[in-house]
C-alpha cells in the first residue's frame, strides 16, 4: 500500500529554490492530515546532500539523496530516470513537484514513466476520503477544476508563490540511493546555459509585478515601470499587445498565451484588460489598475483603481513608495 | 523527413468560459473552436522543416467529429495528411490516455520528429508531449523557442527562469513548442481548396488496439473565486491619488 507524501526538491547551482520549501510546507500539511511522513527526493552533483537540512526545517522527515555529475545541469533524462527508480522502490502515495520551468518538464515525463495521472499547476490541495483532491486553474483561470488522480502515486505540480511557507523542523534523515543511470538512456544534453544579465526576477516567481500594456505607447517608456518594480523588488510584466509589438520580451507576457501569475501585488499600467490577460492575472492577491479609460475592463478586477494618465501617476507612485521605504 | 504534429481543438481565447450549474464541466454552446495556439507553432515548424529537408507532414488529433475542421486547417496551411482519433470512450481523456492513443496511432507510421504544443490552452495540463515521448521510448525537449536540425539531431533553445538553455537531442524526439518559435502562416485560398482532397484516416480505440484506463479525472468544475468589488481612488491631482494608493497598499493590503 502506497504511503508517504513526497516532494521533488528543486535546486539550481547548489542552492534550493524557494518553491522547494513551498512544496515541503504543503506536503507537511497533507502528511499531518493523513498521518503519514514527508519524503523529499534531492538530486545533484557531489555535495548536494548538504542541502537536506534546509528541507528538514520545512517539515521533511526523510531526504532521498542521489549524487551524480549527470544531474548537473538538470536534464529530463537523468532526473526522470533517478526519480522513477526511487519512487518505484519506495512507493509513496503522493508526489508533488514545482510547476516551474524545470518541474513542468520533469513532472510530465514522470507521468509517462510512472504511468499515472497528474494535476498541473495547482493552487490548492485538499484531502477527501483519504485521497488527494487538487484544485487548479483551467482555461488560464477562467474556471477551476478539482482533480482526483486514481493512478499511483497521485501526482500534482504546484504553482510557485501560492503555497505558504511554514517552518516545522523534522529529522530530515538522509537516505542515499543509487540512481542506476544507464548512460545509453541519457540522450539529451545541455550544451550551454546562458544566464540573463541584470538578475531580474522572472514574472512567474515575483511577489510583485508591475505590468504595462498598449497604453505605455512604446518600449522607451518601460523605464518607469522598471524603476518602480526595482524599488519594490518585483518584476516587469507585459500584455500580449506589448509583446506582439516587440516592446517587451516574450518571457514577460502575462495572459492565456503567456504566463499565468499570482503575485501578492499586480500593478497594471495602461492595460485595458482583454479577457486573455485577465485570465492570466486575476488570481493575484491585490490588483491595482492605472488607466485613463474609466470603462477599461481591468477596473472590474482591480482592488484599487486610478483613472488618470499613467505617465503622470506612475512616477508619483514611485516617489511615494520611495518615501515610504526610506522611513 | 517524416514529421508528425499533434494538434488539439480548443475554445478560442476570446471565449468567456461558463461553468455548468452542476459543476460537471463547461457550457459548450456557442463556443468558437480553434486550433490550440501552441499547436499552430508546431504546424508552422513542421512546414518549415519540410521546406528545408523535404518529406511529409502528418497531422494527428483526438476528439469528436468537429476536430476534422482543425485538421483541415493544418492541411490548408500545407500539411499532407491527417489522422483523426474519434472514440466516445476517449471523451474527457487525461494526459496518459491521450498520449496512449496518440502513441498507438503514431506507431503505425514512420516518424523522425513529433511536434506538440507546449500545452493546450483549455486544460493547461502540458503533459501529453512528454508522456507521448515516454510511450514511444524517445527523448522529449519541452517548451522551446528555437529548433535547428542537423545530422539526425536537433538543437533547441529552452527558456527557464533567469536563463536560456541550449539543449541537443537525437532524432526522433518529441518537441513541444512555445510562443516565440515562429510566426504561424495563414492558410491560403488554394491551400484551403487543396486541403479538402488530402487524406484523413479516422480511427477508433479498437482499431488502435488500446483500452482506456484513465489515471486522472476532473471531478468538479468551478467558477473562479469572485473578487470583492474594488475602489476607485479619487483625488484632484495624480500625486494625491498616488499617495493615497501607496498608503492603502501599505496599511490596508500590507503588500509593500
Amino acid at each position: 500500500m502506497a504511503k508517504g507524501i513526497w516532494i521533488v526538491a528543486e535546486q539550481r547551482d547548489g542552492a534550493l529554490r524557494k518553491v522547494s520549501y513551498e512544496l515541503a510546507s504543503a506536503a507537511r500539511k497533507l502528511a499531518d492530515q493523513l498521518g503519514e511522513d514527508v519524503g523529499a527526493v534531492l538530486l545533484g552533483g557531489p555535495g548536494v546532500e548538504g542541502l537536506a537540512g534546509q528541507l528538514a526545517k520545512y517539515g521533511v522527515d526523510k531526504v532521498y539523496v542521489a549524487e551524480n555529475a549527470a544531474f548537473e545541469p538538470y536534464t529530463t533524462d537523468a532526473h526522470s530516470l533517478a526519480i522513477t527508480t526511487v519512487v518505484k522502490a519506495k512507493d509513496p502515495s503522493i508526489l508533488l513537484l514545482a510547476a516551474s520551468a524545470q518541474g513542468k518538464d520533469l513532472s510530465a515525463r514522470l507521468v509517462g514513466k510512472l504511468a499515472t495521472g497528474m494535476a498541473t499547476d495547482c493552487t490548492d490541495l485538499k484531502i477527501a476520503d483519504g485521497k488527494l483532491v487538487a484544485v487548479r486553474p483551467m482555461y488560464a483561470g477562467k474556471c477551476y477544476g478539482e482533480i482526483v488522480v486514481s493512478g499511483s502515486p497521485q501526482m500534482a505540480s504546484l504553482r510557485p508563490n501560492v503555497f505558504p511557507l511554514a517552518e516545522n523542523a523534522k529529522a530530515g534523515a538522509i537516505e542515499k540511493f543509487d540512481p542506476s543511470l544507464d548512460p545509453a538512456k541519457l540522450q539529451t544534453k545541455v550544451l550551454e546555459v546562458m544566464k540573463e544579465t541584470g538578475g531580474s526576477i522572472d514574472v512567474s516567481e515575483a511577489n510583485i509585478i508591475v505590468s504595462g500594456g498598449r497604453g505605455m505607447k512604446g518600449p522607451e517608456n518601460y523605464g518607469m515601470l522598471e524603476e518602480l518594480a526595482g524599488l519594490l523588488k518585483g518584476a516587469v510584466g507585459a500584455s500580449r499587445a506589448a509583446v506582439d509589438a516587440g516592446w517587451r520580451p516574450l518571457k514577460d507576457q502575462v495572459g492565456q498565451t503567456g504566463k499565468t501569475v499570482a503575485p501578492n501585488l499586480y500593478i497594471a499600467c495602461g492595460i485595458s484588460g482583454a479577457i486573455q490577460h485577465l485570465a492570466g492575472m486575476s488570481s493575484s492577491k491585490y490588483i491595482v489598475a492605472v488607466n485613463k479609460d474609466p470603462e477599461a475592463p481591468i477596473f472590474a478586477k482591480a482592488d484599487y483603481g486610478i483613472v488618470d494618465d499613467l505617465f503622470k501617476v506612475v512616477p508619483e507612485i514611485t516617489k511615494e513608495a520611495k518615501k515610504l521605504l526610506a522611513e | 523527413m517524416n514529421i508528425v504534429v499533434c494538434v488539439k481543438q480548443v475554445p478560442d481565447t476570446e471565449t468567456l468560459i461558463k461553468v455548468k450549474p452542476d459543476g460537471s464541466g463547461i457550457v459548450e454552446d456557442g463556443i468558437k473552436w480553434v486550433m490550440n495556439p501552441y499547436d499552430e507553432y508546431g504546424v508552422e515548424e513542421a512546414l518549415k522543416w519540410k521546406e528545408k529537408q523535404g518529406g511529409d507532414v502528418t497531422i494527428i488529433s483526438l476528439g469528436p467529429a468537429r476536430i476534422m475542421e482543425t485538421i483541415r486547417t493544418a492541411l490548408a496551411m500545407g500539411a499532407d495528411k491527417g489522422i483523426l482519433i474519434d472514440d466516445p470512450s476517449l471523451s474527457g481523456a487525461d494526459a496518459f490516455t491521450t498520449a496512449t492513443a496518440l502513441a498507438a496511432a503514431i506507431k503505425t507510421i514512420p516518424y523522425d520528429v513529433i511536434f506538440c504544443g507546449q500545452r493546450a490552452i483549455d486544460d493547461d495540463s502540458g503533459q501529453v508531449g512528454a508522456v507521448l515521448a515516454e510511450l514511444l521510448g524517445i527523448p522529449s525537449v519541452t517548451i522551446i523557442t528555437k529548433a535547428e536540425v542537423a545530422d539526425k539531431a536537433v538543437k533547441v533553445l529552452r527558456p527557464i527562469e533567469g536563463a536560456q538553455l541550449s539543449i541537443q537531442s537525437p532524432l526522433p524526439c518529441v518537441i513541444t513548442c512555445q510562443k516565440g518559435l515562429n510566426e504561424p502562416r495563414y492558410a491560403s485560398l488554394p491551400g484551403i481548396m487543396k486541403a479538402k482532397k488530402k487524406p484523413v484516416d479516422i480511427k477508433n480505440a479498437a482499431a488502435l488496439g488500446i483500452t482506456v484506463d484513465m489515471k486522472a479525472k476532473v471531478v468538479k468544475t468551478i467558477p473562479p473565486p469572485a473578487r470583492p468589488p474594488g475602489k476607485i481612488i479619487e483625488g484632484e491631482e495624480p500625486a494625491q491619488k498616488a499617495a493615497a494608493l501607496v498608503k492603502l497598499l501599505r496599511e490596508e493590503a500590507k503588500v509593500i
